[in-house]
């Protein structure tokens, strides 16, 4: 068992006449005109831990929906290379790479890609009946999932009879059912209405944290993608511009592009105690914060605090550094540093 | 305008001028360039004869399509048995017509509720009431065979086109040429292939309605989301998968209206297929029409309209139709209320026929009739408009149609081929001019010219006269959308009767000449006219007409203005389908007595000249495919300048 799920090493997706072609001529020349080609993706390299949630953000056509796809392989890379789990998923033949989706993968859509002539149980239990599991079994696991996402009763529906939210929780019902390691969601909450979006985001959270999966999250929003995120990659014309936790891309944005998207955010409201840590500071004794709360929930403490250092611990209790109470009072303010 | 169009338009008026000139010096005109000359007529017939004997001896085809036709004779036994009785396997018929009509209410009120459960059930209580039971059945057994044949050839070859472009590539124009030949063009060479009667009739009907259903199939698997697929594929779909269960099922309703088009054009070849000796409905008006019995043909008229409607908005319910969640508590007789049901009556229907053989068969004698009435109102009628109709028919044969013909038939070929060219320079260039004049010079080459001509000047005068009357109607059902749908609601039922209908009310009022001829295309051919007329109009952006209306235009400078500029690409598609109906109908009302190619397709129907036949109908075909592709380049062009 290796602790990357997926790892994709100078992935490129072109679409045109001849993509092959047009890539070695670009390896050549990087200046070779690019008239009637589109590069979706351009020269990615990701690590996604086992268990981690990565959210790929990006404005629309910066080729994210392509990347998920072609970690999916859903459509076929131009080149690099794209492992799941140590084995390079375009060496495998149709019938391994249907076994591998059977087992391993679950996928939720934008517009949820559901069968309109399903009801909601069958929807739901698709991809068992694809395995060829039984009647009984698979309704049964059905009926499992959707009563996790809520939608209990709701079996004998017909898609065009629910909601967009309710939809979507078919959806994620559905790419739940064959309990995937490897959990993509397209744009899940993009087609919904901004009170449901903020519902669903809370009842995904939910969900993840009962699941634990390798998770991959395609969206444009940014306020979404810091909610969420163990870690953001950040795409602007098929580049990842910068992939890192949402407390380094708020800090210390890499690019000027990033920088644009971190501008109007809060920053209190994402960095963590945690982040502000220098090890280099001899940790104080005292009262420590937690690390894994946000500044914005320490700032009545911060303000009546004291100490120009103070302790802050992890989970476990234990304390990892001081944070410097200077510098997290500019963060709560917004002052430039 | 651009220097390019700027030319096209100059070397446009260049042709027109020399299409001129040839017509005006007609006197002095070589004949080779006024009629084509003995030696430029090529013998397609024989080839095509030659082609067919090829086929049919030395190919050994003959065996494969006998036993085809083997197969589709025991399924139309099967049914003609169960429906109206024909002593065959598995003897059990006829089923009672009140079990049949009690079927065809049920499933009218399971798909779309009382109306068209009164709808349909009403039309076979009439059929059976009139004493029509044996022939709607004869009619109907076949399209019963024939639909399911013609839907899974249809939906296996829309897949195949589907799966590979370059099959799709090669099918396509053949589709287009199949669906501009007229429906007696299909006939000759069955009736060649397996004779004449009831299993001819079915096997020219399984073919004749098959691309509809090829083009539906391919138009519906090409607009499944691509999100829906990908929901397939990350399910873990093999390929069969993913067609059988995922692609054709969200395809569902374009399919089911590729079924609801097969039925009908199943049944407008079934009527027609009387000319080669398929019983029913059909032969029974071909014969009364014959023999000017008005009033027995229109109560055929009215089944036959009657049953097209019910066909068709059963058949588009059930496409229509939209997945609903029952209770699934619920008990299994509350689920499947409407099977008990169906079941109880069945079998009451079936006690009621045991014991009062009057719900068994209505015999011929208990028959109602309302022949005779009809027959006397129409005598009043006629003898009150008889000085109208009469003056009519004088007026238009002596000053329009007479003269009209004289002149398409003095023109000199080599004037027309050179009209045609200016007319496809004008709208696509080269090429279109091209296009426009290889099908004529080929009409030229098959030595059929003066006929086609006779073709050409019943179609022209036809439309003139259907878009003179289509128009005005459109443009005013247009002005509110209440009468809007209610004209589009008629015109769609009209579009549903097969044509050979249209032939008994301008029997009925004009007698057996040209003229009647004309009145039943122009019918048949403003319908399409009146229809896209109003679709055009309706569907102008709401924003333009309040802008111009802001602007201060009265009514008629908002429907000059803008309204009639807006919706010119849609009426020209109208335009192009009244053109292909008209040609139809041309065809179809040969028998009444024209001079037309129809009248020669007749001919080679009844002496089974394959060849002779086929050149015709490629004739046609190819009259149809040029306006065709005039008229869609001249909508392309308006709709690219109009920006939408």
């Amino acid at each position: 068992m290796t602790e990357t799920a997926i790892s994709c090493r100078d992935v490129s997706k072109i679409f045109g006449p001849d993509p092959a072609g047009h890539l070695a001529r670009l390896k050549a020349d990087p200046n070779t005109s690019s008239v009637g080609y589109v590069q979706a993706v351009r020269d990615v390299n990701l690590d996604i831990r086992r268990g981690e949630m990565l959210v790929v953000m990006g404005l629309s056509g910066s080729g994210k929906s392509t990347l998920v796809r072609c970690l999916s392989r859903l459509i076929e890379i131009t080149g690099g290379s794209v492992s799941i789990e140590g084995q390079d998923i375009a060496s495998l033949s149709e019938t391994e790479l249907i076994d591998l989706r059977r087992r391993k993968m679950g996928m939720v859509f934008q517009s949820f890609g559901l069968l309109p002539h399903r009801t909601v149980l069958d929807n739901v239990a698709f991809p068992l009946e694809m395995r060829g599991q039984d009647r009984r079994a698979r309704y049964a696991r059905a009926r499992e999932v959707l009563d996790l996402v809520g939608l209990e009763g709701r079996e004998a529906y017909f898609p065009r009879e629910l909601s967009g939210g309710q939809q979507q929780r078919v959806g994620i019902a559905r790419s739940l059912a064959i309990e995937p390691d490897i959990w993509f969601l397209d744009e899940p909450f993009s087609a919904l209405d901004p009170l449901i979006r903020r519902e669903m985001q809370d009842e995904f959270l939910r969900l993840k944290g009962l699941l634990n999966k390798t998770i991959i999250f395609i969206t444009h929003d940014f306020d979404e993608a810091l909610r969420l995120a163990d870690r953001i990659a950040i795409m602007k014309d098929g580049r990842i511009e910068q992939c890192d936790t949402p407390d380094q891309i708020v800090l210390h944005p890499a690019t000027d592009y990033v920088a644009k998207f971190t501008a109007e955010i809060d920053r209190a409201r994402v960095v963590r105690a945690g982040a502000l840590v220098h090890s280099l500071i001899p940790a104080p004794e005292g009262e420590a914060f937690a690390s894994n709360r946000t500044i914005r929930d320490l700032a009545r403490c911060l303000v009546a605090e004291r100490r120009e250092v103070i302790p802050v611990a992890d989970a476990d209790g234990k304390v990892i550094g001081g944070m410097n109470r200077q510098e997290a009072l500019d963060v709560l303010l917004g002052d430039e540093k | 305008m651009t220097a390019r169009a700027a030319r096209g338009i100059g070397l446009a008026g260049l042709l027109l001028a020399i299409a001129l000139g040839l017509a005006l010096g007609k006197p002095v005109l070589p004949l080779g360039l006024i009629r084509p000359p003995e030696w430029l007529v090529q013998p397609f017939a024989d080839w095509i004869n030659a082609a067919f004997y090829f086929l049919q001896n030395d190919l050994g085809l003959m065996a494969l399509t006998r036993a085809f036709s083997g197969v589709v004779e025991w399924l139309l036994d099967v049914t003609a048995n169960l429906l109206y009785g024909k002593s065959r396997w598995p003897n059990i018929g006829p089923i009672p017509w009140v079990v049949i009509a009690a079927t065809a209410f049920m499933a009218g009120y399971a798909l779309k509720g009382w109306r068209l459960a009164a709808l349909s059930g009403g039309t076979f209580v009439w059929i059976a009431l009139m004493g029509q039971w044996k022939w709607a059945m004869e009619t109907l057994s076949v399209i019963v065979v024939a639909t399911p044949f013609s839907v899974f050839l249809g939906l296996a070859l829309g897949v195949l086109a589907w799966r590979s472009p370059r099959f799709e590539r090669i099918l396509n124009p053949i589709l287009n040429v199949a669906q501009s030949l007229p429906h007696f063009a299909y006939m000759v060479p069955v009736v060649v292939f397996i004779g004449v009667g009831p299993k001819a009739g079915a096997i020219v009907t399984i073919i004749f309605s098959v691309p509809p259903m090829i083009r539906m199939t391919l138009l519906g698997l090409k607009k499944v989301p691509e999100e829906v697929i990908e929901a397939g594929k990350m399910a873990g779909t093999t390929r069969w998968q993913l067609l059988s269960r995922v692609r054709i099922p969200t395809a569902r309703a374009e399919i089911l209206i590729g079924v609801n088009q097969v039925i009908m054009q199943c049944l407008a070849m079934v009527v027609l297929a009387s000319f080669i000796g398929m019983p029913g409905l059909g032969q029974k008006l071909l014969q009364l029409l014959q023999a000017l019995k008005i009033g027995l043909s229109v109560e055929i008229g009215v089944t036959i309209v009657l049953l097209a409607i019910t066909l068709d908005r059963l058949s588009k319910a059930w496409a229509f139709r939209l997945p609903e969640h029952g209770e699934p508590s619920a008990m299994w007789l509350r689920r499947n209320r409407l099977l008990v049901i169906w079941i109880g009556l069945c079998a009451v229907g079936f006690m009621l026929a045991r014991f009062a053989p009057y719900f068994h068969e209505v015999e011929r004698n208990q028959a109602l009739s309302v022949a005779g009435p009809i027959d006397a109102a129409m005598d009043q009628l006629i003898r009150l408009i008889a000085p109208l109709t009469a003056w009519l028919r004088w007026f238009l044969i002596t000053w329009v149609l007479i003269p009209m013909r004289d002149a398409y038939l003095w023109l000199p070929f080599t004037a027309v081929l050179t009209l045609l060219a200016a007319l496809g320079w004008a709208v696509g260039g080269l090429r279109s001019a091209l296009i426009c004049v290889s099908y004529f010079a080929l009409i030229a080459l098959s030595g059929w010219w003066d006929r086609a001509m006779v073709t050409v000047y019943m179609v022209s005068i036809s439309v003139l006269i259907a878009a003179a009357i289509g128009l005005p109607l459109g443009i005013w059902a247009a002005r509110s959308p209440a009468r809007a749908e209610r004209t589009l609601l008629i015109c769609d039922t009209a579009q549903t009767f097969p044509s050979f209908i249209y032939l008994i009310p301008v029997i009925m009022l004009f007698g057996v000449n040209d003229v009647a001829v004309v009145a039943a295309v122009v019918v048949f051919a403003a319908v399409p006219i009146v229809r896209y007329t109003i679709e055009g109009l309706c569907n102008v952006p709401s924003e333009l007409v309040e802008a111009a209306e802001m602007s201060g235009a009265t009514r008629r400078q908002t429907l000059w203005n803008v309204r009639l500029p807006m919706a010119l690409p849609t009426m020209l598609v109208g335009a192009n389908q009244s053109v292909m109906f008209s040609l139809f109908m041309v065809i179809i009302a040969a028998f009444i007595g024209t001079q037309d190619l129809g009248q020669e397709m007749q001919r080679a129907l009844s002496s089974t000249d394959v060849g002779k036949g086929m050149v015709l109908g490629f004739a046609i075909a190819f009259m149809g495919l040029m306006t065709d592709h005039l008229i869609t380049r001249w909508s392309e062009g308006r709709k690219r300048a109009l920006g939408v």
